[in-house]
């Protein structure tokens, strides 16, 4: 276990973005200005028991932030919106709004043009961090308890600022340089820039939260961290990308989606190839694939062996890529990968539902793509291999918890995030965190009370 | 085809819009304009006494975003030369013969000042004067405006010097800042007033800066009380004209003013008796090209209801008016919710609750009828449900799909029409129009008043309402 502390620190300062990167990736949806925030603010129809809020995985109470834009208490707004989701900015960019709050609002059933409230929460929020005021949450008094959580991500970061509210010692054990998970390395940069994440965790670390960088963990590992801390928080997410297991795959110019997106937004790529095949249909896939576009690819294909109604990805993010100009194909399956040692090609064959909905080659159809570069998005394999030692029960690979407070059959361990839900959203982890914050420092009063 | 062509107090007018005395009447080349515009009238801003105004004059009250719902003024009458206004009144009555002008006027209360100026403004051409007895600022402090205005012995007085001088109808300009506005009207009625016109503005503060606490609008640091006037003020205007058109005592013809802005707001005032109506705010927000529609919009209408004039529709609302004593108390209606229309906002079942009677419930998607689960009880639980994001093809297949219509049954609010006593609320904060609305609940009771029942020697004891005659 290596790594420094650094409490106090401007991570955003330690962005290696670029203005490249930054030119070829400008914000999907622009911010708000004051007037425009107000005026939409003032179409709320403050619903009551909102659907907005209902739909939100962290219930922010979504009219109630926004009746503040519209009263000019910005300030109360983002602490409304903090409150509940401590990750209020990087949530307002990165959410699938169109299927959460947005998604849930009334007005689709008046006018048909529902509440921007991811916009309206950019807005409060970063209004709140332009003012360079301090965090609205302070540290509470100490209780001398101490939490280990293993992964920097929304999950751990969600559950430490809870910590901290409740006076508990929080350290942040994660295996990047930088804090945020795929917060930070993992959001289209369009929709999240790398900066902006760090932006927001060197507010919360105002909080007094503790991170250990190039901290990964094993089992040894886990099991001094255990002994010397009140308990563990599980916020280490998925694994590596699931490889497709065909010949080839170890040539240069195959890579993984998570690598790709990490790459681009830390600067370590600037550009790619001319051809680009991502194979899988996810919403990661996505986010890749828009990326090659903007990146430089003048052919960027996905490779998905179901139909578009099968695919995993969001309805508005399909109609996304098809608008940046990535192109599908549908009903087909990488075989094997052409070329010496940089991939030249790739071999493709075609697949045909059959009646019981399994797929049937047809190998008359067989064709090769040529291109430069492949991205496997297939998907995420779990990362469980340091709990093998039976401290906590998973199932499928995932960690089980209980929903409410977070935690694991084992009761010093709690969980949250991609690694107990199977992967989920930004928000979803978020939510995990906080109620399994509330869930550990409920659980050590109740330890200190017996 | 309707005609907008009326009669006011004697004076023909191509249509019953006329721009009040104010800002956008202050000269002869604004008034030829807004005549260009369609305007059928104007009166003068008020020419009289001598002012010096001061700088920043105006201050509005904004409500969720709409700009000027009430506006309000500290500026006094005309401050150019008398003799200036009167000449281009002579040139826009030359030029504009058919439309109507009429001279507001102001002077000091002695009654050779009063005829030195009715002679001068009739000579020019006015076709009418409009005696300004109702500015409530500035003007006021030197004995004038609505300090005449507020006593109806003085009201009387100068509206006699002026008719004892006048050879057009005179027009007598009512204050609302006095408690009841039938003693002016009436005191215009005994000085021989052929007219009054009604509101002026009413006194306000309309907002205090709360940065340097300084109210508007702001004159070196300090502020004065205006004149409120626009959209927010016409329910007041409504009720006075009512008033003034219901009295016996005044049975005089009355020019309707106060948040006049579309031609529902003139059709109003119309239908509660008044011959005309004059605008200002609207004008002053909008411009003179408002009045097109206004014209457009009712002639619509009254095509739409067959009338063919004016006075074919002016007061019909008069009698629907009356002392809340003769009203029916048999009468019951009740809210009924659209499901069809129900976007589930929610915003009827927390008013019930917090603002009405507690008759709104959210029980459709329960097994049995609940009318004890507060409000707050509800918004307590809310944030403890556990949701997630839905993934596509996983989770998503069943949302919304909770009842038979595009809001799911859980989020349309229900009425318990037996509670319900018919407040109107509900309906009034749905935000969706027709869906709820209030419905006569039929019964076999012959109509009782209180006046009747009172009458007849009933003794109150306790009873609330209709419903616990059941």
């Amino acid at each position: 276990m290596s790594g420094m502390t650094n409490s106090h620190g401007r991570f955003q300062a330690q962005s290696p973005g670029s203005p490249e990167i930054a030119a070829r990736f400008p914000d999907l949806h622009p911010a708000f200005d004051p007037t425009a925030a107000v005026v939409e603010a003032n179409r709320c129809l403050y619903c009551f028991d909102a659907p907005c809020a209902q739909a939100c995985p962290t219930h922010i109470d979504v009219p109630k932030f926004i009746k503040k834009i519209a009263s000019d208490n910005l300030e109360g707004s983002a602490r409304t919106i903090l409150e509940a989701n401590i990750l209020g900015a990087s949530c307002s960019r990165a959410c699938p709004v169109e299927v959460l709050c947005e998604g849930a609002c009334v007005l689709h059933r008046y006018n048909k043009q529902p509440i921007e409230i991811a916009k309206l929460q950019r807005f409060a929020m970063d209004t709140l961090y332009a003012s360079g005021t301090p965090h609205p949450f302070t540290p509470g008094a100490d209780a001398g308890k101490s939490v280990a959580l293993i992964g920097g991500g929304p999950a751990s970061l969600a559950c430490a600022a809870e910590l901290r509210r409740h006076g508990i010692r929080a350290q942040i054990y994660d295996a990047r340089p930088l804090p945020g998970g795929l917060n930070t390395y993992g959001i289209a940069e369009y929709k999240l820039p790398l900066a902006e994440s760090l932006r927001e965790i060197d507010m919360l670390t105002q909080l007094g939260v503790e991170f250990h960088f190039n901290s990964w963990i094993d089992a040894e590992g886990l099991a001094k961290l255990e002994a010397e801390n009140d308990a563990v928080f599980l916020g280490m997410g998925l694994g590596a990308i699931h490889k497709l297991g065909i010949a080839g795959e170890e040539k240069s110019g195959v890579t993984n989606a998570l690598d790709f997106i990490a790459g681009y937004k830390s600067g370590s790529i600037d550009s790619v190839p001319p051809k680009v095949a991502v194979i899988g249909a996810g919403n990661t896939a996505i986010d890749a694939a828009n990326a090659a576009v903007r990146l430089g690819a003048t052919e960027v294909h996905m490779i998905y062996r179901r139909g578009p109604e099968q695919m995993s990805a969001f309805a508005f993010e399909y109609e996304h890529a098809k608008q940046e100009g990535v192109r599908f194909l549908w009903h087909v399956a990488p075989k094997g990968l052409v070329g010496e040692d940089l991939v030249e090609a790739m071999e493709l064959m075609r697949l045909v539902p059959s009646e019981d909905g399994s797929l049937v080659p047809r190998p008359e159809e067989d064709f090769t793509l040529d291109l430069d570069l492949v991205i496997l998005a297939i998907g995420q394999s779990t990362h469980t291999e340091f709990l093998k030692g039976g401290s906590v029960k998973l199932e499928r690979g995932r960690v089980v918890i209980d929903r409410a407070t977070g935690q694991t059959t084992n009761a010093k361990y709690f969980a949250g995030g991609d690694c107990a839900n199977g992967g989920r959203e930004v928000v979803d982890a978020v939510a995990d965190g906080k109620r399994a914050g509330v869930g550990i420092a409920a659980w050590l009063a109740e330890k200190k009370e017996a | 085809m309707p005609t907008l062509e009326t009669t006011f107090a004697g004076i023909k007018c191509l249509n019953p819009f006329w721009l009040a005395s104010a800002p956008p009447t202050n000269c002869g080349e604004q008034i030829m304009r807004a005549f260009d515009a369609g305007w059928g009238g104007a009166v003068w801003k008020t020419i009289g006494a001598p002012v010096r105004n001061v700088s920043s004059r105006y201050s509005a009250m904004d409500l969720n975003g709409q700009k000027m719902v009430g506006f309000n003024n500290i500026e006094l009458i005309s401050d150019r030369p008398t003799e200036l206004n009167l000449r281009e009144i002579a040139e826009v009555k030359r030029r504009y013969p058919k439309h109507v002008v009429i001279a507001s006027l102001m002077v000091e209360s002695n009654r050779e000042a009063w005829h030195d100026i009715v002679k001068r403004a009739e000579d020019a051409g006015a076709d009418g004067l409009e005696l300004n007895f109702g500015c409530p600022h500035g003007m006021s402090e030197r004995g004038m405006g609505s300090a005449v205005g507020q006593v109806p012995e003085y009201c009387a007085q100068i509206t006699s010097w002026v008719k004892e001088a006048a050879r057009t109808p005179v027009i007598v300009k009512l204050t609302p800042n006095i408690s009841d506005i039938r003693m002016p009207a009436r005191a215009a009625k005994k000085g021989g007033a052929d007219a009054v016109s009604a509101i002026n503005t009413i006194n306000s503060i309309t907002g205090i800066d709360l940065d340097t606490l300084e109210p508007r609008p702001k004159v070196d640091g300090k502020s004065s009380h205006g004149g409120y006037c626009g959209p927010a003020v016409k329910p007041i205007a409504l009720n006075m004209v009512q008033q003034v058109m219901s009295d016996p005592e005044v049975g005089l013809p009355l020019s309707g003013i106060g948040g006049i802005g579309t031609w529902q707001d003139a059709a109003e005032f119309i239908l509660l008796g008044a011959g005309n109506v004059q605008v200002c705010t609207a004008a002053m927000h909008y411009g003179y090209r408002i009045v097109e529609d206004m014209k457009d919009g009712l002639l619509s209408w009254m095509k739409r209801k067959g009338y063919e004039t004016i006075d074919d529709f002016r007061g019909l609302s008069l009698p629907r008016v009356t002392e809340w004593k003769h009203l029916n108390l048999n009468y019951n209606v009740v809210a009924r919710i659209h499901e069809s229309k129900c976007i589930g906002c929610q915003l009827c079942y927390t008013a019930c609750w917090d603002g009405a009677h507690q008759c709104i419930h959210l029980d459709r998607a329960e097994a049995t009828q609940d009318v004890n689960t507060s409000p707050q009880q509800i918004a307590a639980a809310a944030p403890k449900s556990i949701t997630v994001t839905p993934i596509p093809k996983l989770d998503m297949s069943g949302l919304g799909e909770t009842g038979p219509y595009a809001t799911p049954l859980a989020r349309i609010p229900r009425v318990d029409e037996h509670h319900c006593v018919g407040c109107n609320l509900c309906s009034l904060v749905c935000p969706v129009p027709g869906c709820i609305t209030m419905e006569q609940v039929p019964n076999d009771l012959p109509m009782e008043t209180w006046a009747g029942k009172t009458a007849a020697g009933y003794v109150p004891e306790g009873i609330t309402g209709p419903k616990d005659l059941f």
